[in-house]
């Protein structure tokens, strides 16, 4: 394997490990902000339970998604250095904004959380809380305009001299029609991801008939969430998908493994084929005109074909297959589709459950919700695989390609080298991080506080 | 002043914030296990920067993103140059971040021994190979016309190099053992002072010699910079006052001199970001690394902005958990 290959291995391992724990802290963080607040404003003992309860598998959830994030931040200048080198000036300003702006924010303030608790008083220790949540959000925004420049580059110039991109347009970057329904479609799957699987620890927990009393308004209070959560993540990643057309056409053609023109097109449910040797595939189910509608907006809208996009570019870009890996493209389309449908199901059946006021005694609601916090990780791994791999061959759209990005100066060992030490160490940070995740959301939540008595302070500039 | 001047400014002010906070956590992670004898005083020692060094950590992430967005070409060729190196930091601040977080999550003896040894061993190497890798820059590395690293492993690791690396361990150790000194009590705080007497000598000795050779390597002529003089004045101070036992002016004066130091590399770096030992026309300066004009202006608007809020409530954590901790403050619940 060359070092581009291993390279491009190696940042969709880390990123994917690193979207898993991302949604789980924006969603978490927002959920047991929300807890904590109807305490504060209650001053229900229940709510003060759940919010510790479910602040501790926030706390070790962050761990594992910042030391994965070092690595992101470092990874561009280490495997990617041509790449860095070329558009450091449009694309390295959300990122130091992100540090700046975002990491700050929340890394400070979870520290006051997790060790505030009786030290600051109780409305600082609630707003550090929501700014914890906020910072996770926000790191999530600046990250976005950087990535959704790579799919859309906007608001920069070509420098005559160095032929690089420079930024003049700060502003085009932050309102990129792909960031801003990428981002809105990010949150949504986020907080989607955090009501998955506070539902599914309560579940688990009323399922066994332990502490109903915190983990029944939990469950409830997760799946209110949910439901709309889900209706908006599906209508927004729709008209991300349109969005995507028009600036990806190959990205959302290569979804639907469309390999000809097509008007009104028809939606594949499932299909054998039609990867890059087989472009006749063999549709099982087809629903007319859903493929139209999902990419134009329009019923009898046209959708192009991945050879003429393909004869497009190479007119344009010059000779070469432009042409992502169409088997990742259709399943990564379908398996989010199919998994957001799944969870949308469940929520509304826990809906209805609740509604009938019977939602301890479900069972079988609870034993199907209690693995709802699968779901999530599916759609946004197949999310990011969609994205990411239907912008190939580009490391930046339409600028440069993934193969001139990569550093030149460093062999396939080297990369298979980084690539072992991290396989190895990310596997094991995942074992520990699900086994402290399931022990501690199997535990009782903690009992009821007494007032904290705070031993006396001993200042430390006195000698 | 230029923007690039500016710049270069705040990655190295970037670059000391990191050192002089995440340095006394290293130094705590290092000592943790000589200072607690029994698991209630290493935990102690760990709870005294529990709330801290996460955001101490983001410096770094700071640091990066900073030279990326100003100087993409200094940061493509430093951290492309430095992999092997990197992959190191990077596991051992991934081992250490964990232990923080997860060491207390288990009560069985071997869960804790595993996590403080990983603690131990990742808060040597991380200042460490960054502190060979700071050491490179000024150094130098093969870095040919391309601006591209074209030199081995091997060539990350001169004795020069490697010198700093050392000078950086022993920082952070008498840096982190003057914080535990203030922060701790009990025999903790005893150990930690003990301690302190003894690194502070050699760590003087250790700075006065990155200093000189620094100095000579840079080849900025025979008389030494104020940058250099003040490091030398904060080592001798912070020895001085360890031994005295004043434990807050200790702690200021080991501040001072982790400072110094950093700002040693980047002060006779100047003009230059990263030497190249191909040829002096092969340097990487901040004329042919930094990025255009309108990104530096948007970006010193933020940064003007936000570095001075980040301090304001980081200064308040610290604020906030300014007392010392006590054998209370670790019980197991
Ligand atoms: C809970 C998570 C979740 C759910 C329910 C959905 N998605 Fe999604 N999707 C993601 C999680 C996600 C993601 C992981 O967050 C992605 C990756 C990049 C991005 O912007 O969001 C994504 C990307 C993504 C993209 C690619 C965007 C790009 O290339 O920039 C499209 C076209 C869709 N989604 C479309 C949909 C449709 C039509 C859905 C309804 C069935 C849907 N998504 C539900
Ligand atoms: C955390 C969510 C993300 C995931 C799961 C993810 C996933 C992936 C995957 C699977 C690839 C490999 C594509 C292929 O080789 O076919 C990839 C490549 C890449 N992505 Fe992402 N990505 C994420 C976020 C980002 C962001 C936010 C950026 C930029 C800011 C980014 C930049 C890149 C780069 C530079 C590559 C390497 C070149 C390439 O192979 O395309 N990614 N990513
Ligand atoms: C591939 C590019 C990416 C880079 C360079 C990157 C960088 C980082 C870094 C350095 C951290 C640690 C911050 C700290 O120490 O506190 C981090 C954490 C985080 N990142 Fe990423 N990240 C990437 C992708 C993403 C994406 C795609 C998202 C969201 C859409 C995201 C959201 C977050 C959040 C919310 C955190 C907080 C830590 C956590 O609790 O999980 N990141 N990231």
């Amino acid at each position: 394997m060359s070092n581009v290959d291993l390279a491009r291995i190696q940042f969709a391992m880390t990123s994917i490990y690193h979207f898993i724990f991302v949604p789980i802290t924006i969603g978490l963080g927002f959920l047991t902000a929300i807890l904590q607040t109807v305490w504060h404003r209650t001053g229900r003992d229940e709510y003060l339970r759940a919010t510790k309860f479910f602040g501790v598998l926030l706390v070790i959830n962050v761990a594992v998604g910042v030391v994965t994030g070092l690595v992101q931040e470092f990874q561009f200048g280490m495997d990617w250095s041509a790449y860095s080198r070329m558009v450091g000036d449009v694309f390295g300003a959300p990122l130091a904004m992100e540090g700046l702006a975002a990491f700050f924010l929340e890394s400070t303030f979870l520290g006051l959380w997790i060790f505030g608790w009786g030290k600051l008083s109780p409305r600082i220790h609630l707003a550090a809380i929501w700014l914890v949540a906020l910072g996770a959000a926000g790191s999530a925004a600046f990250i976005m305009a950087a990535n959704s420049w790579m799919q859309h580059p906007v608001g920069y110039e070509i420098n005559p001299t160095t032929g690089r991109p420079q930024l003049n347009d700060i502003w085009a970057v932050m309102t990129n029609p792909v960031f801003l329904w990428g981002y809105a479609h990010v949150l949504l799957a986020a907080t989607a991801t955090g009501c998955a699987l506070m539902l599914a620890v309560s579940a688990w927990h009323l399922r066994r008939k332990s502490h109903p009393e915190v983990f029944a308004p939990t469950a409830k209070l997760s799946l209110i969430i949910l439901a709309p959560t889900m209706i908006f993540a599906m209508f927004v990643g729709s008209e991300l998908g349109v969005v995507e057309a028009k600036y990806q056409p190959m990205k959302i053609a290569a979804a639907e493994a469309q390999w000809e023109t097509c008007q009104p097109c028809s939606f594949s449910i499932i299909q054998i084929g039609g990867g890059k040797q087989d472009q006749t595939p063999t549709k099982i189910i087809e629903v007319p005109h859903v493929l139209s509608l999902l990419a134009t907006n329009h019923w009898n809208g046209q959708v192009v074909g991945l050879n003429e996009i393909n004869a497009q570019y190479q007119q344009q870009y010059g000779p070469g297959d432009y042409v992502p890996n169409v088997f990742i493209q259709y399943w990564a389309m379908r398996v989010m589709a199919y998994t957001a449908v799944v969870t949308f199901l469940l929520s509304l059946w826990g809906l209805w459950v609740m509604r009938r006021k019977h939602l301890e005694t479900a069972r079988r609601f609870l034993a199907f919700a209690a693995w709802a916090a699968v779901l999530p990780v599916l759609m946004n791994t197949a999310g990011w695989l969609l994205t990411e791999n239907g912008r190939q061959p580009w490391i930046v759209q339409g600028l440069m390609l993934t193969q001139n990005g990569v550093s030149p100066s460093i062999s396939a060992t080297t990369v298979a080298i980084s690539l072992t030490v991290f396989f190895l160490l990310y596997n094991a940070l995942t074992v520990v991080w699900l086994v402290l995740m399931l022990r501690y959301a199997r535990k009782a939540p903690p009992p009821t506080v007494p007032a904290d008595d705070v031993p006396a302070p001993e200042p430390t500039f006195s000698r | 002043m230029s923007l690039a001047d500016l710049w270069f400014i705040a990655v190295a002010v970037l670059w000391t914030g990191f050192f002089i906070l995440e340095g006394f956590d290293f130094g705590v992670g290092m000592l943790h296990g000589v200072v607690g004898r029994d698991d209630a005083g290493r935990r102690m020692a760990v709870s005294s920067i529990g709330p801290l060094w996460d955001g101490n950590e983001v410096w770094l992430v700071v640091a990066g993103a900073a030279m990326f967005a100003a100087f993409p070409g200094w940061y493509a060729t430093m951290f492309s140059s430095l992999y092997l190196a990197l992959v190191l930091v990077l596991a051992a601040l991934i081992v250490r971040g964990m232990s923080f977080e997860y060491r207390d999550k288990d009560k069985h003896p071997r869960w804790r021994r595993t996590w403080s040894t990983l603690l131990t061993v990742g808060s040597v190497v991380a200042p460490f190979l960054l502190g060979v890798g700071l050491g490179d820059l000024l150094h130098g590395l093969p870095i040919g016309a391309d601006q591209e690293f074209a030199g081995t492993f091997a060539d990350l690791l001169p004795p020069y190099s490697l010198f700093v690396g050392l000078t950086f361990v022993l920082l952070c150790a008498l840096h982190g053992a003057t914080f535990l000194a203030l922060k701790t009590t009990a025999d903790v705080r005893e150990r930690a002072t003990r301690l302190t007497r003894r690194l502070a000598p050699v760590t003087a000795l250790a700075v006065l010699v990155y200093i000189t050779w620094s100095h000579v390597i840079s080849g900025k002529g025979f008389f030494p910079n104020v940058i250099e003089i003040a490091a030398v004045l904060a080592v001798l101070a912070a020895a001085w006052l360890a031994g005295d036992g004043k434990e807050g002016w200790a702690f200021t004066a080991t501040t001072f001199a982790m400072a110094t130091s950093v700002l040693v590399i980047f002060t006779n770096l100047y003009p230059r970001v990263m030497v190249s030992t191909m040829g002096a026309a092969n340097d990487l300066t901040l004329a042919n690394t930094a990025s255009g004009s309108y990104a530096l202006k948007v970006m010193t608007v933020v940064l003007v902005v936000m570095l001075p809020v980040v301090i304001l409530y980081q200064a308040w954590t610290y604020h906030v958990f300014r007392q010392r901790v006590t054998a209370a403050d670790v019980t197991d619940d």
